[in-house]
């Protein structure tokens, strides 16, 4: 039987391959609640590259989309959101 | 208000770079204890106290006897608050938040409220009359976070965020946030109750140069201060161009842009700038609008 985990990766531009400024991690295949926040973070990989180079299969990256008119200055939501996922095998 | 009370310049743009400050044991430990014995009766849920009426002016708040009125009443707490939210702001709400021990859950990150859209900006108070350790349950906070428009809990998925910290600190302590700034109640791996009390207060009229301002001339600069020109690095403009690490690398321009813009607010400067960025597109407005 398989389950989905799914790392969600924050970049610091659109391209796959600059740092990572965020992350979550939700897990499937695990029990319990979702893990907790961590103290004193560190990126679970340095780029969106290395997490495919561990086996995380993308599944959904954030489009680029101009702004709307009159917001062109505003900071919002993180823009570069990139989604991925591991099937795993459980008993 | 005395100006030693009052905030200086450097600490007020400090707060519009990053969105918040934290002052440690500003609170003597008689209030503190008072205000435990008060919260013990009230918690967990903070229903049990009487409340102010939102909208009752900060002088009228909590008459003595009071732990909390004694706190708010404090020179250097009135100078703080004088200093961001001017001398006559008014009581929005408050409650006293609990983080029970063994409680290892991590509330999701939000933003109080519902989403902003002024540069006059409340401030929420968040004090902690007991000494905080790491790992304590002191409320978890993203740096540099509370200019982004975000609708409350919808922030919710991002779990971890580069720089992201935790108040601790001494009994006491006294964290002041933006209203914007982005929180969440953090475990409480430790053996005892966390109490914080936190207190929503409301600016009545412009937040204009409230502070403490033998520094401003030093602090405030002028706008040709250009890090690809002619710069400065202490000056509000080195604190305004200065990216968080979870900042994304273009939108950290427009956060400059955005703490350019409530300096302006504040300092009452339309001129104001950090790194050109607003005068250059100002110009060409201008241009456009075939007024130059």
């Amino acid at each position: 039987m398989q389950r989905q985990q799914v790392l969600v990766l924050y970049l610091a531009t659109s391209a796959l391959d600059t740092p990572v400024v965020g992350w979550s991690l939700y897990d499937g295949a695990a029990g319990g609640p979702t893990a907790p926040v961590e103290d004193r973070p560190a990126p679970p990989y340095q780029t969106g590259v290395d997490a495919l180079r561990d086996g995380w299969r993308l599944i959904q990256a954030s489009p680029l989309l101009p702004p709307d008119p009159e917001t062109e200055r505003q900071v919002s939501y993180l823009k570069h959101e990139f989604i991925f996922e591991k099937l795993v095998e459980i008993e | 208000m005395a100006g030693e009370h009052l905030l200086s310049t450097a600490e007020v743009a400090a707060l519009v770079a990053r969105g918040f400050l934290i002052f440690e044991s500003v609170v003597p430990p008689e209030i503190n204890t008072a205000a435990l014995e008060l919260f013990e009766q009230t918690a967990p849920i903070d229903l049990m106290r009487d409340k102010p009426t939102s909208g009752t002016p900060l002088s009228e708040l909590y008459p003595e006897p009071s732990p909390i009125g004694a706190m708010l009443r404090l020179p250097r707490v009135q100078g703080i608050i004088t200093s961001l939210v001017g001398p006559e702001p008014v009581y929005d709400h408050d409650w006293v938040h609990v983080r029970e021990p063994g409680d290892v859950l991590d509330q999701h990150l939000h933003q109080d409220a519902i989403i902003d859209t002024t540069l006059a900006f409340d401030i929420q108070l968040f004090w902690f009359p007991h000494d905080v350790a790491a790992g304590e349950g002191g409320t978890g906070f993203v740096p540099g976070s509370h200019l982004r428009a975000v609708n409350e809990a919808d922030i919710g998925r991002y779990q971890n965020l580069v720089g992201q910290r935790d108040i601790t600190g001494p009994a006491g302590s006294l964290a002041v946030f933006h209203q914007g700034l982005w929180h969440r109640g953090r475990a409480n791996h430790g053996a005892q109750r966390r109490f914080m009390y936190k207190v929503r207060l409301n600016p009545t009229g412009p937040q204009v140069r409230c502070w403490d301002l033998a520094d401003y001339d030093e602090v405030h600069g002028d706008r040709s201060d250009h890090i690809f020109a002619s710069y400065q690095d202490h000056t509000a403009a080195a604190m305004f161009r200065r990216a968080e690490p979870w900042h994304e690398a273009a939108t950290g321009r427009l956060e400059t842009v955005n703490r350019s813009r409530l300096w302006r607010y504040l300092t009452a400067d339309t001129s104001f700038d950090a790194d050109w960025y607003l005068t250059r597109t100002e110009g060409r407005e201008r241009i456009d609008r075939g007024t130059d």
